[in-house]
C-alpha cells in the first residue's frame, strides 16, 4: 500500500456562498489575493514536503477558474516540487488533455518534469470535471475520444527515439514529432487515468495503466474495480490484477483523539460542502449520456456525481466510504472494511487539506496517519497482494 | 406516416415529406423537427414541404466525422441531388437558417428564394461581446426567455414529455452544441460568401428574440444581396413554434411573389 498527499490548493477566503451563483467558472478573480495566495502556495508546498518526510508520496490535480483549486497550471507546481523534494513520487492527477489543445507539449511537459525529479513521475491523465469545458472552450461533446487520442499519442512522443513522426488522427495533427527531453523512466513514466464509469475503467483496465477513482464510495468503487479487472483480463493482460494498478481518493483525516480527529474532518468537508456549482456548469450538454440526462430530469438524483447529499456530515461520508476520519484505530478499521469491500486497492489517494483547514492541523493529520496508520496498512497490504479478493488472507492465497 | 428513412453517405436520414405542390426544404432549428408542430400543416396546405431531421437530431444517425454546420449544408447539396430538387425554396430556422445560408453560397442556383428565421452564423460585432449570448453558459430559464416571447406559455415542461421525448431533447441540446461550440454559433467565413447568395431572402425575426438581435439581423440583411427582413410581434427567437400562424403567412407570401 503507497499513500499520497493530495493538496487541491483551494483559496478559501470567499464572500458569503450566497452571494454568487458559482464558486467556478464565474466567480470573480478579483476576490482573489494574490499575496495571501502566495502564502497559501508557500504554505502548501511546505505540507507537501513535509508529508514527504513522513514517507507518503507527493500528489496534485489541476483546475481551472476556481478557488477549489487554484493550480490552472499543474506542471508548473509539480516542477518546483521536482526540485523542492527529494525522493517522493510526484503524481499528477492530472492532465486534463481532453481540453488541452496540444498533447505533445504535455508530453514535452511530463518528460521535463521526469527529467527535472530524476525519474520520479507520476503521469496522471484525466477526462477533466464538466465545469472544465468552459475554461478551456472545450467542446463537451466527444471527449472521450479525444482523451484517448490524445494519451495514446503522447506515449508514442515518450517511446519513439528516431526523429520526427507525424500524426493525422480525428482529433490532432502534427508533422514532425521528435520531442526533448525525453522521460528517465523506461519505457515511460507510469500512467496513471482516474474515471468514476465502470466503462471508462474497463478501458483503462485494457491498457494496463493505474486505474484511480475518486470519492466513489463502497459499491460504485467496487464496481469501477470489476470493471477495470474484466478490461484487464480481456486484453489479454493474464488473470491477476496487481494491487498496484488501483487506487481511491477519499477525505482523510486522522487525530490523536477523537475530538481532535472530528474537528479536522468537519474541515476537509469543505471539499464537498463548498463546490457550490450551477447545473448549467455541472452538467454541460453531451458530458453524460442522453439517458442519464433523461434519468436527472425524471428525478433520479446524483447520477452525475458520486457526491452524494448524505456526505454533507462527517458521519455521513464516513458511512459512504468518502471519507476516513477519527484516532488512528478508527481510521484503520474504516479503510480495513472498504478496501475488504471493494476487493483492494494498492494506493490511497489522501485528501488532507481543504478549505480553513490550519497548517498544523493538516501536519497533524499527515503525521498522525504517517506514522499510526500506514505501517499498519503497508503491513496487512503488501504490494504483492492481488486485486479482487474479499480479504488480503485470499488474495495472498491466489 | 409521412416519416422516412433516407440513406445520405453514411447517414442515416430522418424525413419528414407531407402536401402537394412546389417543394420546399424545412431546416429545423437547435431544438428539432416534429411533425406536430402547428405550422407544419399551414405549410404543407399548398406546398410539398420536405423536411429532414439534421444528423444528431430526431433518429437521424450522427457519424463520428461530422461536426460542422458546413458538413450538414454538403450533405444537403446531396439530398438536392438525390430528390432531383432544382429550383427549390429553401426555409430554415436558427441553426436550420445557418445550413440554408451555407448552402445558398454554394449552389446559388440552385436555390430559387430563401427565407432565414432567427438566423445565426457569422461574427459582425467586437471580438469582446459574444453576437449569440452563450445559452450553454446561463440557466435554462434565463434561456428560455431568449427563446420565446412567453417562455410561460412556450417552455417545454420535461414533467410533460415522454422519455422518447425527452431523449430527443438532450440528444439535439449535444449535437447542439457539438456543432456551434467553437467557433461559438458561427462560421468565420461565412460572412465573405454570402454575397453570392443573390437570390431574393426574406430574414424574419420575432421581435422579442433574445439571441439574433435587430442589429445581428440587420447585418446579416446587409451582407445578402437581395434581402429584406420581416419582424414578427410575439414571437421570440422561433416565430415559427410562437407564432405559427403569422410566420406561414409571412414565410408562404413571400415565396409566393
Amino acid at each position: 500500500m503507497r499513500a499520497w498527499h493530495f493538496n487541491e490548493t483551494a483559496y478559501p477566503f470567499l464572500p458569503p456562498a450566497e452571494t454568487y451563483p458559482s464558486i467556478r467558472v464565474s466567480l470573480p478573480n478579483r476576490i482573489y489575493d494574490p499575496l495571501k495566495g502566495a502564502a497559501l502556495y508557500d504554505r502548501f508546498i511546505d505540507e507537501w514536503l513535509i508529508a514527504e518526510d513522513e514517507g507518503v508520496e507527493i500528489m496534485l490535480n489541476e483546475h481551472h477558474q476556481t478557488a477549489t483549486c487554484v493550480d490552472p497550471a499543474a506542471p508548473l507546481m509539480l516542477a518546483a516540487l521536482a526540485r523542492l523534494s527529494k525522493k517522493a513520487r510526484l503524481l499528477i492527477l492530472g492532465n486534463p488533455i481532453a481540453n488541452r489543445r496540444q498533447p505533445v507539449r504535455v508530453a514535452e511537459e511530463m518528460a521535463m518534469v521526469d527529467v527535472l525529479s530524476h525519474g520520479r513521475l507520476e503521469a496522471g491523465f484525466v477526462r477533466g470535471v464538466p465545469y472544465e469545458v468552459l475554461p478551456a472552450n472545450s467542446n463537451p461533446v466527444r471527449m472521450n475520444e479525444r482523451h484517448w487520442e490524445a494519451l495514446d499519442l503522447i506515449v508514442k512522443c515518450w517511446t519513439n527515439h528516431d526523429g520526427p513522426f507525424s500524426h493525422e488522427g480525428r482529433f490532432f495533427h502534427h508533422r514532425a514529432i521528435n520531442i526533448w527531453p525525453r522521460p528517465i523512466q523506461q519505457p515511460h513514466p507510469p500512467i496513471w487515468v482516474s474515471t468514476t464509469s465502470t466503462g471508462g475503467a474497463a478501458r483503462v483496465g485494457a491498457h494496463g495503466y493505474i486505474q484511480a477513482t475518486f470519492l466513489t464510495g463502497f459499491d460504485l468503487t467496487k464496481r469501477i474495480f470489476e470493471a477495470y479487472r474484466r478490461g484487464w483480463r480481456e486484453a489479454g493482460r493474464g488473470r491477476d490484477v496487481p494491487l498496484n494498478r488501483l487506487a481511491y481518493a477519499a477525505l482523510v483525516y486522522v487525530g490523536d483523539n477523537a475530538a481532535r480527529a472530528k474537528a479536522g474532518a468537519e474541515k476537509l468537508l469543505w471539499y464537498i460542502t463548498a463546490n457550490k456549482v450551477p447545473p448549467h456548469f455541472s452538467n454541460p450538454p453531451g458530458y453524460v449520456p442522453v439517458a442519464m440526462n433523461v434519468a436527472l430530469a425524471r428525478g433520479v438524483l446524483n447520477v452525475v456525481s458520486p457526491h452524494g447529499t448524505r456526505q454533507g456530515t462527517v458521519e455521513g461520508a464516513i458511512e459512504a466510504g468518502t471519507m476516513f476520519a477519527g484516532t488512528p484505530d478508527q481510521v484503520f478499521q474504516q479503510l480495513k472494511k472498504h478496501w475488504d469491500h471493494v476487493g483492494g486497492y494498492g494506493h490511497l489517494l489522501i485528501m488532507g487539506q481543504a478549505g480553513f483547514l490550519e497548517h498544523d492541523d493538516t501536519v497533524h493529520g499527515i503525521r498522525m496517519f504517517a506514522r499510526e496508520v500506514y505501517p499498519r496498512l503497508k503491513q496487512l497490504y503488501p504490494d504483492t497482494l492481488i486485486s479482487g479478493h474479499a480479504t488480503p488472507a485470499d488474495a495472498a492465497a491466489s | 406516416m409521412p416519416e422516412t428513412k433516407l440513406r445520405l453517405a453514411d447517414v442515416e436520414l430522418e424525413m419528414f415529406e407531407d402536401g402537394r405542390g412546389r417543394p420546399l426544404l424545412f431546416l429545423h432549428g437547435g431544438s428539432g423537427f416534429a411533425g406536430e408542430q402547428p405550422f407544419v400543416p399551414l405549410l404543407s396546405k399548398s406546398r410539398r414541404l420536405i423536411a429532414p431531421s439534421h444528423p444528431g437530431f430526431g433518429s437521424s444517425s450522427l457519424p463520428d466525422w461530422l461536426d460542422s454546420v458546413d458538413d450538414i449544408a454538403h450533405l444537403y447539396l446531396e439530398l438536392l441531388d438525390k430528390l432531383a430538387l432544382k429550383d427549390i425554396d429553401l426555409v430554415g430556422c436558427s441553426i436550420g437558417s445557418w445550413i440554408a445560408a451555407e448552402m445558398a453560397t454554394k449552389v446559388p442556383e440552385r436555390i430559387r428564394r430563401l427565407v432565414m428565421v432567427g438566423p445565426v452564423g457569422i461574427k459582425v460585432g467586437p471580438a469582446d461581446k459574444l453576437d449569440i449570448p452563450d445559452i450553454f453558459a446561463m440557466p435554462q430559464a434565463e434561456v428560455q426567455k431568449l427563446i420565446f416571447h412567453d417562455p410561460v406559455r412556450m417552455a417545454p415542461d420535461p414533467a410533460k414529455m415522454s422519455d422518447e421525448q425527452l431523449a430527443a431533447m438532450f440528444r439535439a441540446r449535444e449535437t447542439l452544441a457539438l456543432l456551434v461550440w467553437e467557433p461559438w454559433m458561427h462560421n468565420p467565413k461565412l460572412k465573405h460568401r454570402l454575397h453570392r447568395a443573390a437570390m431574393p431572402t426574406l430574414l424574419i425575426r420575432g421581435e422579442s428574440d433574445g439571441l439574433a438581435s435587430a442589429d445581428y439581423v440587420n447585418a446579416y440583411a446587409r451582407l445578402l444581396p437581395d434581402a429584406r427582413i420581416r419582424t414578427i410581434p410575439a414571437a421570440g427567437h422561433v416565430p415559427h413554434l410562437e407564432q405559427p400562424e403569422a410566420f406561414a403567412s409571412a414565410a408562404l407570401a413571400f415565396l409566393g411573389e
